[in-house]
């Protein structure tokens, strides 16, 4: 890093900023120094690196608000983060700009059996705040797979999902209030305990906005009862087109399963010498479908899962027989990406959704784009909600390998769209997809996303270039949304 | 009524400056600040689009009845879970326009509301997945779409949900559809009010069935839906008398034509499901597990809209005599930042203020 020279303006800028955040906030609070900031210049898309001019790491409200007064006034940008799990470079620093880690804003203040919901800092991880609830036999439905690091500030910010996520909702589903603080150090709380708060619904802008619209301090999640009991379905099929089939048919069932999941052969293959898992090596797909509820509910439901999943063709079924046989048949799925990982140097994984009829045309694209890139795909799939995980894999060490990675994974992204899905299911745009944003919507879409970004932040200094492209940058792109025939960007130059 | 003559309809009064109201069916006439504008009917912009009872979704164009859509959504054995009242019988409150057949798909997102088994399934936001807006310029703009999970942008079509038509007209939707329960039963427990609220928030955070709630006059209906065994499993659990013709009753819980709703001025609070009673005299019903309480007769507004705040909730004006429409704000009013904030979102969708001023706040 060449920051350290003395006679650039950045580093009087930063000079200035420096300074500004000591009267803030005290020495242990803030990182300057080249090998502390190290550890933040990326989150879980390692591929996309960038060293911040600072770390700030409040340890309450009003010294966030003095910090992001500060950065207000200096007009210096600010990308909040948690445990730095996001998957899209949502949390990667910008080079001219600070980080905000509410690493430290980690206490449980509540859990409530009665009102069934709890009031946590963001820096708290999604796991804890379940554990916390389950001596009240409550727990947070939201369950991505990093839930033993990821925060709930963070699960806000991405509107993450999970493997439960088609029966008990994404993260929006589940958070009754946020506590912000605006790029301009104004507090402010939208929903509350009581449902249907007076106004607009803020709370569904503010999920899943990627941190650029304000800093959350306070979270109120809901907690829902913890069934009795679940059991998982494990089914085999010699065709992926065939166990497609079969998710259609369970909802064509009338049945709503808590997970209803689905590995090809790839994966199970990668997978399964990791977890040891018992899953079927020969099987080109199999599905994992969960049911919960009371006993008398699971034995019935899981009655009619096997009926639907024996006539779709299914070669093997096996019911989990204990709760750790269940967890044991979850193991596989949730090590899915640390299992690739053993595999292969590097693996990029995808988030596509698709309508879940088109999964056997999705696979078989990837299948002939394998070939295309001379890359290796294991795929991963929240077949119940549609959201693919397709895991590429690749190395960062051979020249040219990443780049085909890249290319591989937006092609998968673009046809999500074309088939009717969406470029991102729960991982969020980040700085990974942002391209592929200007494929998903057109113009006055994009222009919309700016100025609601505006009503929020004028100056642009919440995770600034993430999650909305400029429509400059979508003409370089020049892959652009065809929407209804109009022509595109009329007002910008072509090329 | 094509969606090109909708976008015409809103450039010309964007131009003009022209106020606009947007009416569906009409059936939501009473609900929100005192009607202005010049009536925009969208009732004519109505059609199932597209339905896919396997990739549980349903789109269609604002006008649509939630009867026809309903209707369709029953041939497969699947429901709106939010359990939306269709108002039919209000469909006199405003005699310039003739009756139609109740509440649409449009107005139904517009305002937001939710019927008894939002407690368990969830409020109408919770089941959007998409919408085509067209906005105060006349611009028409997608958000969302059709698969269950999509985080690509802000969640627009989420925030249009409740938003009572202030931000653009919703032209189509896209909603998610569930499954109708296999089997559902309703008991009733004799009981005062500071009961059934105890009771309900006790239950709802055991793994019970528990789809609607209802308390009126001493006595507590409590609906149960799921499969059959769980159903009858909680039935034997929770004890209370088994009743006949619940579906009725229901039916007349979520359409308002229970005598619970007849007096007014109507108040609709909603608050924590655990709060203690308000210190406020008239409570007639209870629904949503303990979260929703609804309060009639001559109530002294400040006085009802304080004691909702102090117990953490807010009291709406939900049905009035104009006399008191025009004197008292329907909604609990917004803190200075989110007031602010709130006319900052109405100046990107309507920057010229037309689409149903004043329906949602005063201010704007």
């Amino acid at each position: 890093m060449c920051r350290m020279s003395s006679e650039s303006p950045v580093v009087a800028d930063r000079a200035t900023l420096l300074r500004r955040l000591r009267h803030v906030l005290p020495a242990h609070c803030l990182l300057v120094e080249d090998e502390d900031l190290r550890p933040y210049e990326c989150d879980g898309l390692t591929a996309y690196r960038e060293m911040p001019l600072a770390v700030c790491l409040p340890e309450n409200e009003g010294q966030v608000v003095d910090v992001l007064r500060t950065c207000h006034q200096l007009g210096v940008p600010v990308v909040a983060r948690g445990a730095g799990t996001g998957l899209s470079g949502g949390a990667m620093p910008h080079a001219e700009g600070v980080v905000l880690s509410l690493a430290r804003f980690n206490r449980i203040l509540k859990v409530d059996r009665d009102s069934r919901s709890a009031v946590v800092q963001p820096g708290v991880r999604n796991l804890a705040v379940s554990e916390a609830a389950a001596p009240y036999g409550l727990y947070y439905a939201p369950d991505p797979s990093s839930q033993i690091a990821c925060t709930i500030g963070g699960n806000v910010a991405e509107n993450s999902g999970g493997v439960h996520c088609l029966k008990y909702g994404l993260t929006v589903h589940n958070v009754l209030r946020l506590r912000v603080v605006s790029i301009e150090g104004e507090i402010f709380e939208i929903g509350s305990a009581a449902p249907d708060s007076p106004g607009y619904d803020l709370l569904a802008l503010l999920i899943g906005s990627e941190g650029l619209l304000g800093v959350v301090t306070e979270v109120t999640v809901k907690l829902v009862p913890k069934p009795e009991l679940a059991q998982v379905v494990m089914a085999s099929f010699d065709d992926v087109a065939q166990a497609g089939d079969a998710v259609a048919a369970i909802i064509a069932a009338g049945i709503i399963p808590a997970g209803l999941e689905m590995m090809d052969k790839p994966a199970t293959a990668a997978v399964e010498p990791f977890v040891k898992a018992g899953y079927d090596l020969d099987a080109a797909a199999i599905l994992l479908c969960e049911s919960d509820g009371t006993p008398e509910e699971v034995a019935e439901e899981i009655a009619r899962v096997r009926a639907v999943l024996t006539g779709c063709g299914a070669r093997d079924l096996r019911v989990s027989q204990s709760e750790a046989e269940r967890l044991r048949f979850w193991a596989g799925r949730k090590a899915a990406f640390p299992a690739v990982g053993r595999i292969t140097p590097d693996y990029y994984c995808m988030d596509g959704t698709i309508p879940r009829k088109r999964l056997a045309e999705m696979l078989a694209a990837i299948a002939a784009m394998e070939r295309k890139y001379g890359l290796r795909c294991a795929n991963v799939f929240h077949a119940g909600d549609g959201n693919l995980h397709p895991l590429i894999m690749y190395d960062m060490s051979l020249p040219g390998d990443w780049d085909k990675a890249e290319a591989f994974g937006a092609e998968i992204l673009e046809l999500s769209v074309a088939l009717g899905g969406s470029i991102t299911g729960e991982h969020g745009v980040g700085i990974e997809k942002i391209k592929q944003m200007c494929v998903q919507y057109a113009t006055p879409e994009l222009e919309t996303f700016h100025a609601v970004k505006a009503a929020f932040d004028e100056k642009r200094l919440l995770n600034p270039e993430k999650a909305v492209p400029s429509l400059h940058r979508c003409a370089e792109y020049g892959r652009m949304h065809v929407h209804r025939g109009e022509l595109k960007f009329p007002d910008l130059e072509r090329f | 009524m094509t969606r090109d003559e909708i976008v015409a309809a809103i450039r010309a009064a964007h131009a003009g400056r022209t106020p606009l109201r947007l009416r569906g069916a009409g059936s939501k006439d009473f609900y929100g600040g005192l009607l202005a504008g010049e009536v925009l009917d969208l009732s004519g912009h109505r059609g199932i689009v597209a339905y896919e009872p396997t990739e549980l979704y349903l789109t269609a164009k604002c006008g649509t009845p939630l009867a026809e859509i309903e209707a369709a959504l029953a041939e497969h054995g699947q429901m709106l879970a939010f359990e939306p009242p269709h108002f039919s019988a209000n469909l006199t409150v405003d005699r310039q326009i003739p009756a139609k057949t109740g509440a649409t798909l449009g107005g139904c997102l517009a305002a937001g509301l939710a019927g008894p088994r939002r407690m368990q399934a969830g409020a109408v936001r919770d089941f959007v997945l998409g919408v085509t807006l067209v906005d105060g310029r006349g611009q028409v703009l997608d958000f969302g779409g059709r698969v269950m999970k999509n985080v690509a942008g802000y969640d627009v079509s989420r925030l249009i949900a409740g938003s009572l038509g202030t931000l653009g007209v919703i032209a189509e939707a896209t909603l998610k559809v569930l499954p109708k329960p296999v089997a559902e039963t309703t008991l009733a427990f004799a009981c005062a009010a500071d009961e059934a609220v105890r009771r309900l928030n006790d239950w709802g955070a055991q793994p019970l069935p528990l789809s609607a709630a209802f308390w009126h006059d001493g006595r507590l209906l409590l609906r149960l839906s799921g499969a059959a065994a769980a159903v009858e499993a909680a039935r034997r659990r929770l004890g209370g008398e088994l009743t006949v013709d619940a579906e009725k009753t229901w039916i007349s819980v979520r359409e308002q034509t229970h005598p619970a709703f007849a007096a007014t001025p109507l108040w609709r609070v909603a608050l924590p499901s655990t709060a203690p009673a308000l210190a406020v005299d008239g409570l007639s019903a209870i629904e949503w597990g303990g979260a929703l309480r609804w309060y009639a007769g001559d109530i002294d507004a400040a006085a009802i809209r304080a004691a909702a705040t102090a117990a953490g909730g807010h009291a709406t004006l939900y049905r009035a005599p104009e006399s008191l429409r025009c004197r008292v704000d329907p909604f609990t009013p917004l803190a200075p930042a989110l007031l602010a904030l709130h006319r900052r979102l109405k100046q990107v969708f309507d920057p010229a203020g037309i689409l149903n001023p004043g329906r949602l706040y005063a201010e704007f």
